[in-house]
């Protein structure tokens, strides 16, 4: 390579070329979807499909209850997302801003947790939920989430920089405790909350591991978890099939991303500091 | 870090952190130490507990089992860890710059990162499809004869790897990318006025003041690809004749499949114990990252 720099044209035909990589894999999934059986096992490789047949789309409406698994996989998100931000609010609070004598013990339990991801707990927390009958329940996916190191620490870490005489103000003019956490500080720190929440969603949303281990039963299914049966049922060749339930899983967190890119960007940057 | 406010009452701390430590406690600490007990038991989950002390390990050795989930989880783990770094690096380097097109190009690779792991893993089941793939048919049209990527008992890993890396190149781009921001303009500017050229300012200014962030991406990927399981799931089902069970996979494994939650357990033990380790690690990089600052 010479010490002249490249042609930024060559550059970016490279560039281009490396995109392609990426969105060549999605417009294959779009194309499958709209195919027909006949096409896929004549055809399987054509580009594009004979028309715009929505056939697919609706054999994966007959094949699963798809609304009810969006459903459960978008109320299963949300509450993990609030719960985690209700929960780690006030415990963000007191790490920040309180002077107590346990303050670096409670801080490096939570920090500690990072080294247990569900992947270590699942097994103990299967048997421990099915002693209570708590398997196959909304419980099961969402209250084991319910605190999050990642969202206490960076709760904390701005709170940090909220001056002190702000919640003294507070207590002079009398407000409780929770009402300093929830109504003063909250609406202060909405920039780090809307970007883990984010975070938080799209990641839980998107979860298969968990689900796929503490429920068997259709009630509480989420979407990951059915549409990757739509692979197992012995469904041989129907890849259409299987395409476009992927569009339906992979289109709201494509739609997500590409409406909210900067704050999702942020909370994964951040997740680094 | 600033002293802090005196609590209005001494209980005020523990009240607002309660909701954190109960939870703690329920779902990480106690299932932590219930899985070290577990691991002394021969249980399979409908009959009476009995306990056989280190049974449990002596087995999974003698067995290989150990080793041989160890020795996938690591190959898997080496070619994911330097594949996606070399990967985002380079994408870093080519698109740290404002523009639509670049904008454009991390965003297209990036989209990877947001879609669930099930998403990816159908969609290139369904690319390296031994029959009808689209990648088995352009090697078809090149002349030459595809192989089975995920039927190939010497394939089927480096299959899974390389998928995982197109998962994740964007969120090692994005982290090295941060870190190319953290760069002084000026270091640049006084390496050109030295008379540095492109690959001499790469090698002495870009690439030792990146070392922090390498460190960090490097040991967060190998963490994050040391948990690797939803791919090996949906895609191969630790197979062909068991040449993708990966850690998380063999505890899956003894737990739904054999029904050997004492066996299973000792797997936990040992994962953790790896996992340890490896934030451990982290940990000293992240120190250093601090300190680099």
């Amino acid at each position: 390579m010479t010490r002249r720099s490249l042609s930024p044209f060559a550059v970016n035909v490279v560039l281009l070329g490396i995109a392609l990589l990426w969105l060549l894999p999605y417009a294959w999934m779009v194309s499958t979807s709209l195919k027909t059986l006949p096409e896929i096992v004549k055809a399987p490789t054509a580009p594009l499909p004979a028309g715009l047949n929505l056939s697919a789309y609706s054999d994966v409406m007959r094949a699963m209850p798809i609304g009810h698994y969006f459903w459960n996989t978008t109320v299963m998100a949300l509450a993990i997302a609030v719960l985690q931000i209700a929960v780690a609010l006030p415990a963000g609070y007191a790490l920040a801003k309180l002077r107590f004598r346990w303050r670096s013990l409670a801080f490096i339990l939570v920090v500690a947790t990072l080294l247990i991801p569900a992947q270590v707990r699942f097994v103990p927390v299967f048997t421990l939920l099915a002693d209570v009958s708590l398997i196959n329940t909304m419980t099961a996916l969402v209250l084991p989430f319910g605190v999050s190191a990642f969202g206490t620490f960076l709760i904390r870490q701005a709170l940090l920089s909220v001056p002190d005489s702000l919640i003294e103000a507070a207590r002079l003019d009398g407000a409780s405790e929770l009402r300093i956490v929830y109504g003063l500080l909250a609406p202060i720190l909405k920039p780090t909350l809307v970007a883990f929440f984010l975070f938080s969603f799209v990641y839980h949303w998107n979860d298969y591991f968990w689900p796929l281990v503490m429920t068997t039963d259709e009630a509480v299914r989420t979407l990951p978890l059915g549409i990757a049966l739509l692979r197992e049922q012995g469904t041989g060749v129907r890849w259409h099939v299987v395409m476009a339930g992927n569009v339906a899983l992979s289109a709201p967190a494509l739609l997500v991303f590409a409406l909210t890119q900067r704050h999702l960007l942020r909370a994964v940057s951040s997740k680094a500091l | 870090m600033s002293p802090g406010l005196l609590p209005r009452r001494a209980r005020d701390p523990l009240l607002l952190l309660a909701p954190t430590m109960v939870l703690l406690a329920v779902f990480f600490f106690y299932p932590l130490l219930s899985a070290a007990y577990t691991s002394l038991f021969d249980w399979d989950l409908l009959t009476e507990a009995r306990y056989v002390g280190l049974e449990n390990y002596r087995a999974l050795h003698e067995s290989g089992e150990l080793s041989h989930a160890f020795s996938t989880t690591l190959r898997f783990s080496v070619v994911v860890v330097i594949g996606s770094m070399a990967l985002g690096l380079g994408l870093a380097l080519a698109l740290n710059r404002t523009g639509a097109f670049a904008a454009f190009v991390r965003g297209a690779i990036f989209s990877a990162y947001v879609i669930s792991w099930v998403s990816v893993a159908l969609l290139w089941l369904w690319v390296l499809d031994a029959d009808a793939g689209a990648l088995t048919a352009l090697v078809r049209g090149a002349g030459l004869t595809p192989r089975s990527w995920l039927g190939d008992p010497g394939l089927a890993l480096y299959s899974l790897a390389m998928v995982t890396i197109w998962k994740i190149a964007g969120y090692s781009m994005v982290l090295f990318l941060a870190g190319l921001q953290d760069i002084p303009r000026a270091l640049y500017e006084a390496a050109a006025l030295d008379g540095a050229g492109r690959w001499s300012r790469f090698w002495n200014v870009t690439w030792p003041l990146l070392r922090p962030t390498t460190v960090f991406v490097a040991t967060t990927s190998l963490i994050v690809s040391f948990q690797v399981f939803d791919v090996v799931r949906v895609m191969t089902q630790g197979g062909p004749v068991q040449s993708t069970t990966v850690f998380v996979y063999a505890i899956y494994e003894q737990v739904f499949m054999n029904l050997r939650v004492g066996r299973a357990s000792a797997l936990v033990v040992v994962f953790f114990g790896l996992l340890l380790v490896l934030t451990l690690l982290q940990l000293l990089a992240w120190r250093r990252r601090e300190a680099a600052r």
